[in-house]
């Protein structure tokens, strides 16, 4: 199953960029045109996205750095152990939400401690892989349309990244423990 | 709410330090956020425009609307409110398939050109649109078949079955996307 998947994902972009434009060539476009157009339109979006990217990653490397953010989760470290929680387990729940590399490092770092075939080690990458850093698509995605007022937009985006911790730890103690 | 949040983690972070008399962490700090989010979109522009360059080439030949008809039936159901035949879907479409893949820098263009099509049939363009959100929450819960990082990590960190933990990825992604659109659909009629 995971070989048929893997060698799909390595097919489908080769396949994809050869594909499109010869289709595209047989319906008459004019091919090169018309991708420089497409790839101006991408230039014009990361320039609309970068104000809201800057202000945000600015706000979270402050909380990060200044260790507010280890001071917030000492305050949850007792409801952490009341559930049998993993005392290192609780920051990637909160980093990956946050910021995708920090939380990256941060699961890299569980692993490596504490190997990656043990319980904790496959937690943190279960973890890490079922969920995406719900701040930044936020702000890239709102951003790039100028999109103001989210809404509850990052009530259910949390909301379903805690589900998905919750679920994960559940079906590894399930399974590894 | 994001700018209660965005406050609230600017001001902890400004307290943290002072109260650790070490106010000169949150320049540093400030300067590494505004300078990574320039790195972040640098890294970001190659592959952007690359594939909106590949997407405009399939709208033009008409590939895109073809490829959406065949794929969006499964769904429409989460995006009750655009009409059948939204030029959304296909960006909607290609989005979800290149995240079930595991190809999450090919993923985002995709992504960006739904949203703009969604804003396009926004009433109030300065606020997120159900479908917006929805759509949202489908890039978040990040259900892919292959999360090639992390795999990655596991197998150079020596692990003796780097892919056991799929299932697993894929079965919490699912449970979260769900609580999130449950959520979104009681949240939405206020």
């Amino acid at each position: 199953m995971s070989a048929v998947v893997l060698a799909l994902s390595q097919w489908a972009i080769p396949v994809f960029l050869i594909f499109a434009p010869i289709y595209a060539l047989f319906k008459g476009v004019d091919v090169y045109n018309v991708f420089c157009d497409g790839a101006a339109r991408g230039l014009r979006l990361l320039v609309q996205i970068l104000p809201f990217l800057l202000g945000m990653l600015v706000a979270i490397e402050v909380f990060n750095a200044s260790g507010a953010m280890q001071l917030a989760l000492a305050q949850l470290q007792p409801i952490c152990n009341r559930f049998g929680l993993p005392a290192d387990i609780l920051p990637l729940a909160v980093l990956r939400s946050l910021s995708g590399s920090g939380a990256l490092a941060w699961c890299a770092q569980i692993i490596e401690t504490n190997g990656p075939d043990s319980f904790i080690g496959r937690l943190a990458a279960t973890m890490q892989g079922s969920t995406d850093t719900t701040f930044y698509v936020l702000t890239v995605y709102f951003g790039s349309v100028g999109v103001l007022h989210h809404r509850h937009a990052l009530v259910v985006g949390l909301l379903a990244d805690l589900a998905a911790f919750a679920a994960a730890f559940f079906l590894c103690t399930l399974i590894f423990k | 709410m994001v700018n209660i949040i965005w406050l609230l983690l600017l001001l902890a972070g400004f307290a943290a330090a002072a109260w650790q008399g070490n106010i000169g962490m949150v320049t540093q700090a400030a300067f590494a956020g505004a300078a990574k989010s320039v790195d972040l979109i640098v890294s970001l522009a190659g592959v952007l425009m690359l594939w909106l360059g590949v997407l405009a080439l399939m709208e033009a030949s008409g590939l895109l609307q073809k490829l959406a008809g065949l794929l969006s039936p499964l769904l429409r159901h989460l995006f009750p409110e655009l009409p059948a035949d939204s030029p959304a879907f296909s960006g909607i479409v290609l989005n979800f398939c290149a995240n079930l893949l595991g190809l999450g820098n090919a993923a985002t263009p995709f992504g960006l050109q739904a949203m703009q099509e969604l804003q396009q049939l926004n009433p109030k363009p300065d606020t997120a649109s159900d479908s917006m959100i929805t759509l949202l929450l489908l890039n978040t819960s990040a259900i892919t078949l292959l999360p090639t990082t992390v795999i990655a990590l596991r197998s150079s960190a020596g692990s003796a079955n780097p892919t056991e933990i799929l299932l697993l990825c894929i079965l919490s992604s699912a449970f979260g996307l769900l609580v999130g659109l449950v959520a979104h659909a009681v949240l939405r009629r206020r």
